[in-house]
């Protein structure tokens, strides 16, 4: 199953610290090229922090630290020559909230990954704020106000934003840190729709506490419960016939 | 039941003694703006703006100097102390978490309270003395001590102000921290930074003491910024303070100008568009 | 669309942020500009004023002549003033600036909160030197056919208001710095009240209080290091301010103890002499003078900041008064 197929990420018995505290233990745990995974888990079962370790965001915590490794193919993100702000242009995040920047156009939104990368034309930025915006679904609805606010946008149109802004620098690795819990049921619907289609070119990983959204997005699934990885595999397999008693009391809604 | 009436009239009292005081408090104003208006208003004319003093006890003359080197010195000021007291207040919000930066603040805070008679000193000692002779560029110092604690803990609270979520986004996208500072927290902040901005500009417009030993004031027009200077300030406090029937006309009139200036930076700075955010906290 | 050019995308993933540290570093030069200034503040302050420490000690703070013929220099006048005009600015200024901020967070109807707010900050907003010429033409004439003769009438037997009322006064200068420190007293005072817990009153309203009994026991004590701290601040305020006060108080070297009479304070001899001080010695008494006034309201400041501190966490306090 999982082996099979080229791995973009994995984690080597990576630990997540904040003050001392152990927030995520030995998780070792590999993400397939171009598939979902999804981490499900209780609140506070350390699955956001560990998504967090994966674009080296936990760091910028106070009293955060972690240890074992972060291999993004084959090459330790925590390695000393490593510069997090080169990392995280090749693995992107989108957060619970939607974060438009507030004093940019929709259009500078989307452009504002490709601007800070360098290198780009201006004709070339247009075309590729194009395609994000047709890959997140939003060009139609934006394609002429490109130039308004980003804050006139609905909860979930922002979203979608957030997630071209995200995808617009073409990262290997996009992170997914509940995007839908402040959406409503139509925007989710449009989310996870979205996080299909975007897994034919990215790695995805999605932290969610959303079982029915798992199940519908998700081709791998990580259970996580008390910082610890309990059971990682396909999710139908997960969902159907999980092995460990504590995976199958969460899924069938025992606890959590 | 007697007990209970009494308590009732010692709340009426007090409720009442407090909206007396609250009347008390507006009264000044009013009279204050009132007699600006009675007083100056007859000054104010075309030769009050375009002429400079004519000669002590003589009728005529205007504020021409006055106002050009309010102007001026104001621009000085804020020149020299926008600057240092935004980057100031930025480090506070961005990197103000160590010992330093506690001790930055305090400083702040210590300047704030300090007398602007005792800034105009510190001026003198450090610009007037090893020059040699007063200047608007002393004067200008001083005001921006004024103004730079003022302008770093409202830039510091402003900058502070931007949801954390934003600041994170854009490094989630490979924004470097300057960038993210600058390009996010600093631009989405920008507004409230010059709301604090101009009401400090508003508050050294009206500064005297400061200028008494620096700018030292001048009767004639002058652009000079090595030279002594006249602000509207010092001329009403000369006016004011002399014997002649006219220079008393003239320094309600050049009052009024004065409190049309601060106030007209005092709006500026309310209705600056204040920095807005559509992210619940 | 399989035509559009890609970005370039990033295959290292080292670097170096230097802009970062530039960034970090330039802002550190901006902010050390502060305790910088305060350094140079105050060794200016302590290298000018040494010639006059060294010659009178601590007598300067003590003796009430000030010759600069015979160069002799003593203070006491001018403290002593500074401290009787401030507190007399207290007096007046306190009672209301309470009952203005308790109308405002209590009592107030909806509607009217916001333009009285405003009008009373806006007090804050005149420069001093307008309200010296506003004592000089207006105030003063009110109080020499207005206030004084009853007062007189009243009062005279007290040694507070013996003497004849030129005009120039202490009580001149009280009054006028009332005016200039209510603002702030009212803001911060304001301020305190609002952070009081409605629970607090509510419980007070519950057991059976009147309005003003659930005010004057659950609502003040709750806020009083607070309300002391807005007081501290305001005599901050009053102790250092300079044109209203130097344009009224009568600037004259002497201790009286009535308010009729005229006095000085450190700020208005430093405004008044600075620039025309002709010896050394005399300008370094101008210049302990300022040390001493610097010392004091630096103290005082520090003091008001630690009380109202978790209220107005260190804002800057006024900067709303426009």
């Amino acid at each position: 199953m999982a082996a099979e197929r080229p791995i973009r990420l994995r984690t080597e018995f990576l630990s997540a610290y904040f003050n001392g505290n152990t927030a995520v233990r030995h998780v070792t745990l590999g993400f397939p090229v171009n598939s979902v995974t999804a981490i499900i888990g209780p609140s506070g079962c350390g699955k956001s922090t560990y998504l967090r370790c994966l674009n080296r965001m936990h760091e910028l915590s106070e009293g955060a630290a972690i240890s074992g490794r972060v291999l993004l193919d084959e090459h330790d993100i925590y390695a000393p020559e490593v510069n997090p702000v080169e990392l995280r242009r090749r693995v992107g995040m989108v957060f619970q909230r939607p974060t438009p920047f507030p004093t940019m156009s929709i259009f500078d939104n989307v452009a504002a990954g490709l601007r800070v990368n360098g290198g780009q034309k201006r004709r070339d930025v247009a075309a590729l704020v194009e395609r994000a915006l047709q890959r997140a679904g939003l060009w139609d609805e934006v394609q002429d106000r490109l130039q308004k606010s980003a804050l006139a946008l609905s909860g979930g149109q922002q979203q979608r934003l957030c997630v071209a802004r995200a995808i617009a620098p073409e990262p290997e690795v996009l992170l997914l840190d509940e995007p839908t819990a402040s959406l409503d049921p139509a925007g989710t619907v449009r989310i996870e729709d979205l996080v299909q289609d975007l897994s034919q070119e990215f790695t995805v990983v999605i932290v969610t506490h959303n079982l029915q959204q798992a199940a519908r997005v998700s081709e791998y699934t990580a259970f996580f419960y008390l910082g610890e990885l309990i059971e990682y595999g396909l999710t139908e397999e997960m969902f159907t016939n999980p092995n460990d008693p504590r995976t199958d009391a969460y899924i069938t809604g025992r606890f959590g | 039941m007697p007990g209970q009436f009494r308590r009732r009239l010692v709340s009426r009292i007090m409720t009442a003694a407090t909206v007396l005081a609250a009347v008390l408090a507006v009264v000044p104003l009013l009279l204050i703006f009132g007699d600006l208006v009675a007083k100056g208003v007859s000054s104010v004319n075309w030769d009050f703006f375009v002429n400079s003093p004519a000669a002590p006890g003589e009728p005529g003359g205007g504020v021409a100097n006055a106002i050009v080197g309010t102007l001026i010195i104001v621009g000085l000021g804020a020149l020299a102390g926008l600057p240092v007291g935004i980057g100031a207040g930025i480090y506070l919000a961005e990197y103000g978490t160590n010992r330093f930066s506690w001790i930055v603040r305090f400083v702040a805070d210590v300047l704030n309270g300090t007398p602007s008679i005792v800034v105009g000193i510190f001026a003198w000692t450090w610009m007037v003395k090893p020059m040699g002779h007063f200047s608007a560029l002393a004067g200008g110092v001083a005001l921006a001590l004024l103004m730079i604690p003022m302008v770093t803990r409202t830039t510091e609270e402003m900058v502070r102000l931007v949801p954390h979520s934003l600041t994170e986004a854009a490094l989630a996208l490979g924004y470097s921290r300057w960038r993210t500072s600058l390009g996010i927290a600093v631009r989405t902040a920008w507004p409230g930074i010059m709301t604090g901005a101009l009401v400090a500009v508003a508050r050294i417009a009206g500064e005297t003491a400061p200028l008494l030993f620096t700018a030292l004031g001048n009767l004639n027009f002058r652009l000079d910024i090595l030279q002594p200077m006249q602000t509207l300030s010092l001329q009403i406090y000369v006016y004011a303070t002399g014997p002649f029937e006219e220079w008393h006309r003239l320094a309600w009139g050049a009052a009024l100008v004065l409190m049309a200036l601060v106030l007209v930076f005092g709006l500026a700075a309310r209705y600056a568009t204040r920095a807005r955010f559509s992210h619940g906290r | 669309m399989a035509s559009l050019p890609g970005p370039e995308r990033a295959t290292s993933l080292s670097g170096r942020n230097t802009g970062d540290r530039v960034y970090r570093g330039a802002l550190t030069l901006l902010a050390l500009t502060l305790p910088a200034a305060l350094i140079a503040i105050l060794g200016g302050l302590l290298w000018n004023a040494w010639p006059s420490v060294r010659t009178f000690g601590l007598e300067f703070l003590f003796r009430s002549t000030w010759d600069p013929v015979a160069e002799v220099y003593g203070a006491a006048p001018m403290i002593l003033g500074t401290v009787i005009s401030s507190l007399l600015a207290l007096l007046i200024a306190v009672p209301l600036a309470l009952g203005v901020a308790i109308f405002l967070t209590e009592f107030s109807p909806g509607w009217l909160r916001k333009p009285v707010a405003s009008l009373v900050e806006l007090l804050a907003a005149i420069p001093s030197v307008v309200y010296g010429l506003w004592g000089v033409f207006v105030l003063i004439p009110l109080l020499r056919s207005h206030v004084v003769p009853p007062l007189r009438a009243a009062l005279g037997w007290l040694p507070f208001f013996e003497g004849v009322f030129y005009g120039n006064s202490m009580l001149a200068a009280g009054i006028i710095l009332s005016i200039m420190i209510l603002p702030y007293i009212s803001s911060v005072s304001r301020e305190v009240l609002l952070a009081v817990p409605p629970a607090q009153r509510e419980a007070a309203l519950a057991l059976g209080a009147t309005r003003w009994e659930a005010v004057w026991s659950a609502v003040l004590p709750y806020g009083h290091l607070g309300i002391i701290g807005a007081v501290v601040l305001g005599l901050g305020r009053a102790l250092g301010e300079t044109m209203a006060v130097t344009m009224l108080i009568g600037n004259r070297h002497e201790i009286s103890a009535s308010l009729l009479q005229p006095g000085y304070t450190m700020a208005a001899a430093i405004a008044n002499e600075f620039a025309e001080a002709t010896t050394q010695l005399h300008l370094a008494a101008l210049f302990e003078i300022g040390l001493v006034l610097f010392g004091v309201t630096v103290t005082v400041n520090a003091a008001a900041r630690l009380l109202v501190w978790r209220v107005a966490r260190g804002s800057a306090v006024g900067s709303r008064a426009l």
